[in-house]
């Protein structure tokens, strides 16, 4: 997962392995913290993302712009101020425009600080690799993130409450799966699409005819 | 290196066996749950057995999905069909049958499924089937149908033919459970009512009387401990004896802690569960005393009616932890040297 | 695919080591761009962010205290509710708010409340009309109770009903629905009794305490509906 690469015609796929194939939720089970706490609904999850997005893309694009000059010695502390800075810019911004959502998300906005998916892309992508491709890099990461939260949020919404985004889906006379916007819901959810996504890369190699292929990795 | 097939099977300790096959010990059950089944239509109606039908339905429906491709045939050992049974009897008898079924897919397949199938489990199927059920739809399962009466075993309640995914469409007559009534109106119910059943709550949990009869059939025949019900049972009755002779009028007598609720119903066939539950005897007595506490904690001192569910489900797991520290000593090793 | 070692990062042998100086000055920059950054993004969001906290209180203190159309926080002090102006007040000092109406003429008090409920601490807000001697509106603010059952205490509008021309005195009690006899009483929520009781006891406490505070500074006996 920390494979280095800077070649120029690898941008792309510097970009889709974090939406996919080293997805940061599903494959690589980072970044729980948010994941559990604040997809009870689609729009919590969306508001979040984005969030991310933003702190991810712009730590990770001064990061790698300032790499040069930040001595080895007192990087993480660097990294922490930069994620922090854009974590704060975000925390106000979101509590002038959408007040309730920030509400709503709470403690969740400044905790996007300790995030690991964010600290992680810098120490490993970002302080190594152009300006170019760490915002790939980034964007990449933090459109997988948003997707596993929507993914999750939007089908405890669906369950939970019958609605998707706050538009009703199945009526009035829909009965609401109580637990799925609950704390036990995000779990039961999370863990099931994690089954799937397992399943179906258990599934991949076998009808596949090269062995090599089998051996399982991390 | 070749990659090679291993054959060595590691498995943790304990190594003992009981010298019964799983099938035959699900099958006593099984038989043992029928009277308690006729007596539910009895007195709940043609519903009851609708319920119970639907729940056992979903469980073997996602046994035979998950186990498909297995060579023999993975109902044969009846655990799918025991596992409904059991949750069935504890749900209340005009649940809408759609969410009977739902609980009964959730039994098999978060309770026993994921966790590798029969014998790996670590919580009782059949009660995180209902644990689900009661979490996702509080308001249903709550409603505790009073017992039929004159109406006929072949009435149904209104609410039992539910649109899959629809709420109940009207208000059904409920009767306030025992526990409910001590809890939120402070009315003690008759102790003798509920030693025979005639009163609300899941069909399971009615009848005292004969839940006693057939718990000491099954621990005659050896199908179950006789030490988990009896730790469990004194235990509870025990605690709520101290309760009782500290303020009588605000706690109730033993005996209705003992007949009300699913306490006897989880003290014969739920907690004796032998995947779930401790091996040795030492630790049958924990496992029986801790969940007899938490019975009694719960009722008395949470903010719900009924707790052995969750008292089950609690020590559950902790299983694994009550079989590491209560094996019995080999011979010879662990002892303290002479002279210290 | 080809899994590559982690490479710890370790400074080149022939690298020097940078100075302590130099570390310190990185640090020093670094923090005080971030400095820079947070409270230019703070000053831009304040007057938005307080005009909305306003203006929500202000909607809030309508919604319990109908007609209210200008809102005064008041404290406790020597005996009297008294008035305060921004800034005046101490950081824990407990406070309620005034509300009046378009001729100036004081209403009542909007009362903020909280207390446990079954899952978490509800926070609740309700207005007391002073010359009714009543209470005249709750609104929820903040509460983790159940979905689709303890979160009927704001969203079931017969229960919120309950709070719209309520007695205070001597203490509010929750009975069984359909079964309400007297003015101060409400009718519990089938299946919720544990939280329609948990609003009952957070308003009965916080009565408690605000009322004879309230009936001292306006004259009015307490514990009493004969004067």
């Amino acid at each position: 997962m920390l494979t280095q690469n800077s070649a120029p015609d690898n941008a792309y796929d510097e970009f889709i392995k974090g939406v996919w194939r080293e997805n940061p939720v599903f494959v690589q089970v980072l970044g729980m913290c948010p994941t559990l706490a604040v997809t009870n609904s689609a729009m919590n999850a969306l508001v979040m993302g984005l969030a991310t997005f933003f702190v991810l893309t712009g730590s990770s694009a001064l990061v790698s712009s300032v790499k040069d000059w930040i001595p080895k010695q007192v990087r993480i502390s660097c990294y922490v101020i930069i994620i922090a800075t854009f974590v704060t810019v975000i925390d106000y911004t979101l509590l002038a425009l959408v007040p309730k959502i920030h509400k709503e998300l709470g403690a969740f906005i400044p905790l996007i600080v300790v995030n690991c998916i964010i600290l992680g892309r810098q120490e490993a992508f970002a302080s190594k690799n152009t300006v170019y491709l760490s915002v790939l890099d980034a964007m990449g990461s933090s459109i997988g993130f948003l997707f596993a939260l929507l993914a999750l949020g939007g089908l405890r919404e669906i369950l939970g409450v019958g609605a998707l985004f706050g538009v009703n889906l199945f009526g009035e006379h829909y009965e609401p799966w109580v637990i799925m916007v609950l704390p036990p819901g995000g779990f039961l959810v999370l863990g099931l699409i994690l089954l799937f996504f397992n399943w179906f890369k258990a599934r991949k190699p076998e009808k596949s005819l090269n062995p090599a292929l089998e051996t399982p990795h991390g | 290196m070749e990659k090679q097939k291993q054959k060595l099977i590691v498995q943790a300790a304990p190594y003992l066996s009981h010298g019964i096959t799983a099938p035959k010990a699900m099958l006593d059950i099984i038989y043992a749950l029928i009277p308690v089944a006729l007596l539910s239509v009895w007195f709940f109606g043609i519903s009851s057995l609708w319920v119970i039908i639907s729940a056992t339905l979903g469980g073997v429906l996602v046994e035979w999905l998950f186990n498909r491709e297995r060579a023999d045939n993975p109902l044969k050992d009846g655990s799918a069909i025991l596992t409904g049974l059991l949750l069935g009897l504890t749900l209340p008898a005009g649940l809408p049958l759609w969410m009977a079924f739902l609980g009964g897919v959730v039994a098999i397949g978060l309770g026993k499924t994921v966790w590798g199938g029969l014998g790996n489990n670590l919580f009782n199927p059949a009660l995180l089937g209902r644990a689900f059920l009661l979490g996702n739809f509080p308001i249903a399962m709550t409603t505790w149908p009073a017992p039929i009466g004159d109406a006929g075993i072949f009435s149904v309640y209104p609410s039992t033919f539910t649109w899959p995914f629809m709420q109940v469409a009207t208000d059904s007559v409920s009767g306030a459970t025992p526990l409910n009534l001590m809890k939120f109106q402070h009315q003690f119910t008759d102790v003798g009512s509920l030693f025979i059943g005639n009163v609300s709550g899941s069909y399971g949990e009615t009848s005292a009387l004969l839940l006693l009869v057939i718990g000491g059939v099954l621990i005659l025949r050896r199908s179950i401990d006789w030490r988990i019900p009896a730790a469990l049972l004194g235990s509870v009755f025990v605690l709520s004896l101290i309760f009782f002779m500290v303020d009588s009028r605000l706690y109730p007598n033993p005996f209705f802690m003992l007949f009300s609720g699913g306490l006897m119903f989880a003290a014969v066939f739920m907690a004796t569960d032998p995947v779930t539950s401790p091996l040795t005897p030492k630790g049958a007595w924990i496992f029986g005393i801790g969940m007899g506490a938490i019975t009694v904690l719960i009722r008395l001192f949470g903010g719900l009616p009924e707790g052995v569910m969750y008292a089950v489900l609690l020590m559950n797991a902790t299983v694994p932890l009550i079989d590491k520290i209560s094996q019995p000593r080999a011979f010879g090793h662990g002892l303290k040297k002479d002279g210290q | 695919m080809k899994q590559q070692p982690i490479q710890w990062v370790k400074p080149p042998k022939a690298e020097q080591e940078p100075s302590s100086t130099r570390l310190v000055l990185t640090m020093a920059v670094a923090g005080f761009l971030s400095g820079l950054l947070t409270i230019s993004i703070y000053l831009v969001t304040l007057p938005t962010i307080t005009a909305y906290k306003i203006e929500s209180l202000r909607q809030a203190v309508f919604r319990v205290l109908p007609n209210t159309v200008s809102i005064q926080e008041y404290v406790y002090r020597d005996g009297q509710l008294r008035a305060v102006k921004d800034g005046e007040k101490a950081k824990d000092e407990a406070s309620i708010y005034g509300g009046f109406d378009i001729r100036q003429n004081m209403l009542g008090y909007a009362i903020a409340a909280e207390g446990a409920g079954f899952q978490d601490t509800i926070r609740l807000l309700y207005g007391y009309d002073k010359v009714q001697k009543r209470i005249v509106g709750m609104e929820v603010l903040d509460s983790r109770e159940t979905p689709g059952l303890g979160d009927k205490i704001y969203k079931d509008l017969d229960f919120v009903a309950n709070f719209k021309a309520l007695n205070p005195l001597p203490e509010i009690k929750a009975v069984k629905k359909g079964q309400r006899t007297a003015d101060n009483q409400i009718d519990a929520i089938t299946g919720a009794t544990i939280s329609s009781v948990a609003i009952v006891k957070i308003i009965n406490q916080s009565n408690a305490l605000w009322l004879p505070r309230i009936h001292a500074t306006h004259g009015h006996c307490f514990r009493s509906l004969s004067c």
